[in-house]
C-alpha cells in the first residue's frame, strides 16, 4: 500500500469526484469530499516525511518504467507543494458545507463537490507528475473544473469572469502545450528527468529557445504575473467564498511550482539564468506587480477584490524571489508559496463568514462588524497582519528571506520597494479594520457571529499562520532544502 | 530563406497561419461565440503541429503487418498522435464549457456582445468599483 502513495495522492480525489455526482445528496457528497481531501493531506504528509528522510521517490505508473512510461517523481520540492495544496484542500472542504448551502442552489451542491475534487486532484497531479505532457492533462483537469466552480457564484458577473478566465486559461495552456511539443521534437522525450539530461545537448537550437518562450508566457498567464493577471481579480471576486479561498491559496501556487519545475529542473538553472536571462525579464515585472497592484488594492471598495489585487502583488513577491537567482531568493519564493496560502486562505475564509452573515463584502456594509462578529474580524486582522509581514506571523518570515535575498545581491532598492509595498498592505488592511472597528454598526440588529462550522477552518489557518511564524525553523529548513534541489537540478 | 524551405515545410506555415488567425479572432472579436471559434482554430493549429512532428520521411503508418513487423521498416512516430488525441478531448471539453457559459451569460445578460456586457456591468457597479 505504502509504495503506491504517489498514485493514490491523485487517484483518491479523482475517484471520489464522480462518486459525489452519483450520490446526488449534498451532505453525502460533502462527506466524501472531506474524506477524500483529508486522505490526500495524510498521504502528502507521509510523502513529505519520506522524501526528507530517504530521498527522491520514483513511481512508475502502471509498472511502465520511465522514461517511456509515466513517472510520478516526488522530491522535496513537490512534496512541499503537495502539502500546501492538500492542507488548503482539507480545510476548505469542511468549510464549504455551511457556506455552499447558503451561496449555491441545493440542486448544484453535489456538482460543486465533484468539481472541487476534480480541481484538487488536477492540482495535485500537476505537482506530483514527472512527465511534461501529464502536466498539461492535469492542468486542464484543474482549470476546467475551476471555470465551473467560479461560474457557480451568485452574482451574474461570476459567469463573465469565468468566461474570461476560460479564454485566458486556455490560451495559456495551449502555449504550454506548444512548448512541450517543441521540446519533444528536439529530444524525443517527455520525462522531466530525461529531458533534463537531453536538453543541454541542444541548448543552442532556436527551437528550444522558442519552446522556452512559449512556456514562459503560458506559465505567467496561469500564475497571473503582471501584466497577464487581468483574469484574476473578477474571478476571485465573484466566485463562491470557498472557491475563492481554495483557488487563491492553491491554483496560482501550483502555477508558480510549474514554472520553477520547468525552468530550473527541466531546462536547468544555468540555461534559465545565463542563456535566457529569465531573472532579468522577471525582476522588473515582479517589482511592478508588487508596487502597482498593492496601490490598486488600496482603492478597492469590494474587500474580496481588494484581496484579489493583493494576491497579484503577493505573486510578484514569489517571482521576485526567483529573479534573485540565488538559493536564498528561491527559499523566499518557496516559503511564500506556503505562507501566502495560509494567510490568503484565512483572509478569504473570513470574508466567506462575512458573506454568510451579511450577504455582502462591500467595505461600507462591514461598518461596525468588529463588535458583531468578533471572532471573524479577529481572524481577518490576524491574517491581515500576516499579509503586512508583522513579526510572529508567517508573512514576516517570507519578507525576511526576501529582503535577505535582495541584500545578498546588493540590491537595496529592491529591499526598499518590498518594505514600501508592505506599508501599502498595511494601508489597505487598515481601511477594513478602521471600518469594522471604529464605525457604528448600521446593519441588521440580528447579525450574529458566523457559525462555528465556518469559524474553525478559518481559525485553523490563523493558528497555522501564527505557529509557523513563531516556529519558522522547520518550514524554512524544508524550503531551503527544496531551493537547493532546484538550483542544482537533477540532470547532473 | 529559399522557396524550397517554404514548399517542403508548407504544413508548418499552415500551422503558423492558423495559429495567428485563431489568436487574432480571439483578441479582436467581441462576440463570445466568435471568441470560442477563434480559440478552437488556435487549438487546432497545435494539433496540426503535433501531427506534423510525428511524420517521418518515407515512413509507413505505424501498424504491425505480417512480413513487416520484424523487418527494418521505417514508420511514423505514433506518440504525438496519441498525445494530440488527448489534447483534442481537452479542446472539446474547453469548447463545451465555454459554450455552456455563453448560454448562461445570454440568459443572465440578454446579449453575447462583450461591449454590451461590459456596459451592463459598469451600470450595476457602484462608482470606484468599476476599475479593473
Amino acid at each position: 500500500m505504502a509504495e503506491h502513495y504517489p498514485a493514490l495522492q491523485v487517484v483518491v480525489p479523482l475517484l471520489a469526484a464522480p462518486l459525489c455526482l452519483f450520490v446526488r445528496n449534498g451532505r453525502a457528497a460533502w462527506g466524501l469530499a472531506v474524506l477524500a481531501s483529508w486522505s490526500a493531506l495524510g498521504i502528502s504528509l507521509v510523502l513529505l516525511s519520506q522524501v526528507t528522510s530517504s530521498g527522491v521517490i520514483s513511481y512508475a505508473l502502471g509498472g511502465w518504467a520511465p522514461p517511456i512510461g509515466i513517472e510520478y517523481r516526488v522530491d522535496v520540492v513537490n512534496a512541499w507543494v503537495l502539502v500546501i495544496v492538500s492542507t488548503i484542500g482539507a480545510l476548505v472542504a469542511p468549510y464549504a458545507l455551511t457556506s455552499v448551502e447558503r451561496e449555491i442552489g441545493a440542486r448544484r451542491i453535489p456538482l460543486f463537490y465533484t468539481a472541487y475534487l476534480l480541481c484538487l486532484s488536477g492540482l495535485l497531479g500537476i505537482t506530483i507528475t514527472g512527465d511534461v505532457f501529464n502536466v498539461f492533462v492535469f492542468l486542464e483537469i484543474s482549470s476546467l473544473s475551476a471555470y465551473a466552480l467560479i461560474a457557480l457564484g451568485q452574482d451574474r458577473r461570476a459567469l463573465t469572469s469565468a468566461f474570461r478566465y476560460l479564454v485566458a486559461g486556455s490560451v495559456g495552456a495551449t502555449f504550454i502545450v506548444i512548448g512541450i511539443g517543441l521540446l519533444y521534437s528536439m529530444t524525443g522525450s517527455l520525462n522531466m528527468a530525461d529531458l533534463a539530461q537531453l536538453l543541454p545537448g541542444v541548448w543552442e537550437s532556436r527551437t528550444v529557445k522558442v519552446a522556452y518562450g512559449f512556456l514562459a508566457v503560458g506559465f505567467c498567464l496561469k500564475l497571473a504575473l503582471f501584466p497577464l493577471h487581468l483574469w484574476l481579480p473578477n474571478a476571485y471576486t465573484y466566485a463562491p467564498s470557498p472557491v475563492t479561498a481554495f483557488m487563491a491559496s492553491t491554483a496560482t501556487k501550483v502555477a508558480v511550482y510549474m514554472l520553477l519545475r520547468f525552468f530550473l529542473t527541466v531546462f536547468g538553472a544555468a540555461f534559465s539564468f545565463d542563456v535566457m536571462a529569465l531573472d532579468r525579464v522577471l525582476l522588473p515585472l515582479a517589482l511592478v506587480a508588487v508596487v502597482s497592484m498593492s496601490l490598486v488594492a488600496i482603492f478597492q471598495v469590494n474587500v474580496k477584490r481588494l484581496l484579489a489585487y493583493s494576491s497579484v502583488a503577493q505573486i510578484g513577491y514569489m517571482i521576485l524571489g526567483l529573479s534573485f537567482a540565488t538559493v536564498t531568493g528561491l527559499t523566499a519564493t518557496l516559503l511564500h508559496l506556503f505562507n501566502h496560502a495560509l494567510m490568503k486562505g484565512a483572509l478569504f475564509m473570513a470574508m466567506g463568514c462575512v458573506m454568510y452573515r451579511i450577504g455582502s463584502v462591500h467595505i461600507d456594509a462591514m461598518a461596525g462588524l468588529g463588535r458583531r462578529m468578533p471572532a471573524t474580524m479577529a481572524a481577518f486582522v490576524a491574517g491581515g497582519l500576516s499579509l503586512v509581514g508583522v513579526p510572529l506571523t508567517v508573512g514576516f518570515v517570507s519578507k525576511w528571506y526576501l529582503i535577505l535575498g535582495a541584500l545578498e545581491r546588493g540590491w537595496w532598492p529592491v529591499a526598499v520597494l518590498v518594505l514600501l509595498a508592505s506599508l501599502m498592505a498595511l494601508v489597505y488592511i487598515w481601511r477594513v479594520v478602521e471600518v469594522a472597528y471604529f464605525r457604528e454598526f448600521t446593519g441588521d440588529e440580528r447579525t450574529r457571529e458566523a457559525p462555528w462550522t465556518l469559524l474553525w477552518p478559518t481559525w485553523a489557518l490563523v493558528v497555522l499562520n501564527l505557529y509557523f511564524g513563531i516556529d519558522a525553523g522547520r518550514t524554512a529548513g524544508i524550503a531551503r532544502q527544496a531551493a537547493e534541489v532546484l538550483m542544482t537540478g537533477i540532470g547532473q | 530563406m529559399t522557396l524550397d524551405l517554404l514548399l517542403t515545410h508548407y504544413n508548418y506555415w499552415v500551422v503558423i497561419f492558423l495559429m495567428m488567425v485563431g489568436f487574432y479572432i480571439l483578441i479582436s472579436r467581441g462576440n463570445l461565440i466568435k471568441k470560442i471559434v477563434g480559440l478552437n482554430v488556435f487549438q487546432t493549429s497545435v494539433f496540426m503541429l503535433y501531427i506534423s512532428l510525428g511524420k517521418v520521411t518515407e515512413g509507413t503508418p505505424p501498424i504491425l503487418v505480417d512480413g513487416y513487423g520484424d523487418a527494418d521498416v521505417v514508420y511514423s512516430n505514433p506518440l504525438p498522435h496519441v498525445l494530440i488525441l488527448t489534447a483534442i478531448v481537452v479542446g472539446i471539453a474547453t469548447t463545451s464549457v465555454g459554450l455552456a457559459l455563453a448560454v448562461r451569460i445570454k440568459e443572465a445578460y440578454g446579449t453575447l456582445e462583450e461591449d454590451e456586457i461590459t456596459g451592463i456591468e459598469a451600470g450595476i457597479e457602484p462608482a470606484g468599483e468599476a476599475a479593473g
